[in-house]
């Protein structure tokens, strides 16, 4: 089964994270790229939160500790590799989820849009990792700093360890990148425990709904 | 609205322009899925977004409910929808305004290699990004006559 509260607060918060991008992608085009992956996800956590509850009560008035999301996804954006090798890891996972629920309208949808998320994070990936000295540099960083993070998206969803994996190590063996040995695993999110980060961002995400309860464009 | 029929209120529902690529329907997209008739003797019109998030669909409820005031808008996600439900005559109209219509889809990330450039024609044209203006198109150039255009993407 898919979590209502556990996916959909992670798409609300990635959403938000990639929408933290807009203005200030490399390019116009990547600009444009990340604003589309952001209101992809926006639209399927509001499907799924709606199912846990009201959306608007669930985004805008819950505290940190109410969040259920994984620790992957609230990781602040960093540079522009550390953005695709977040999108690699957790959008992998995501694919993976929706295609084992294909009798789940949300993830029947999702599926096909994560298509095209999960390929978008390969060819950022095999460009940035077969690039300079300098991308190559910033993607291994990235690696080593995202990878603690994946140990907790298997842990109400087992069977997807396999074939996340199989996909993954696929695009860094296409990408000329290694994935980091083994080390410790932080978790947490799944119960609410986060870190500092997710505070921050629903700082700004709820701020104008606090401040201004029941507003509207 | 009782007394119109199902037929008379589906064609009005068809005809409604889509918000963001005003040149085709909600008939000719596919994404007016249903008009029917509920217990209570009330119409319901049934839509689907193109895109879990897409923008539009705010839009697309008080449109219909202008044009056929009283009937209640329902939105469905299964089954999702896909770019293979724009009619030929959605097609056409796209070609004509510039935008380039979506290939047959199949397999995961359908990818139409060489879109037909809808100005002049030629195969030889380029992806520029994955990503349009909106959701559910991508952004091409042609190599030939240099002009940029959207290509609405398979899905």
């Amino acid at each position: 089964m898919i979590g209502a509260l556990e996916i959909g607060d992670d798409c609300l918060v990635l959403s938000q994270r990639l929408a933290e991008w807009v203005t200030r992608a490399p390019t116009l085009e990547e600009d444009i790229a990340l604003a589309n992956l952001s209101l992809d996800l926006l639209g399927q956590a509001r499907s799924l939160l709606s199912r846990a509850g009201d959306e608007d009560e669930l985004a805008y008035l819950r505290d940190p500790a109410g969040f259920r999301n994984c620790l992957l996804v609230e990781q602040p954006n960093g540079d522009f590799a550390h953005t695709v090798v977040r999108h690699l890891l957790y959008a992998t996972f995501l694919h993976a989820l929706y295609a084992d629920h294909p009798e789940d309208d949300v993830a029947a949808k999702g599926v096909k849009e994560l298509a095209y998320h999960r390929d978008y994070a390969r060819l950022w990936s095999v460009r940035l990792g077969r690039g300079t000295e300098e991308s190559r540099r910033r993607m291994t960083a990235a690696l080593e700093s995202l990878w603690p993070y994946t140990g907790e998206l298997f842990d109400d969803h087992p069977a997807l360890r396999a074939p996340w994996a199989a996909y993954v190590h696929g695009v860094l063996d296409d990408s000329g990148l290694s994935a980091p040995e083994g080390g410790p695993q932080r978790r947490g999110g799944r119960r609410g425990e986060h870190e500092a980060h997710l505070t921050e961002l629903l700082d700004e995400l709820q701020a104008l709904h606090r401040e201004h309860a029941g507003a509207t464009w | 609205m009782s007394n119109r029929g199902v037929a008379e209120i589906r064609a009005v529902a068809a005809a409604v322009p889509d918000p963001e690529l005003p040149v085709v329907t909600l008939g000719d997209l596919g994404i007016l899925r249903d008009v029917r008739r509920t217990g209570d003797g009330g119409i319901e019109v049934v839509i689907t977004p193109t895109y879990s998030g897409c923008p539009a669909m705010d839009a697309i409820r008080d449109d219909l409910r202008r044009a056929l005031p009283g009937v209640s808008v329902v939105t469905v996600l299964s089954p999702p929808w896909t770019t293979d439900w724009i009619t030929e005559e959605g097609r056409r109209k796209l070609r004509e305004h510039g935008i380039s219509p979506p290939g047959p889809t199949g397999g995961p990330v359908a990818l139409t290699l060489a879109p037909a450039c809808p100005r002049c024609g030629s195969l030889r044209t380029r992806l520029v990004s994955r990503y349009g203006s909106t959701a559910c198109q991508a952004h091409f150039a042609c190599r030939d006559c240099l002009e940029p255009f959207d290509h609405v993407k398979e899905i």
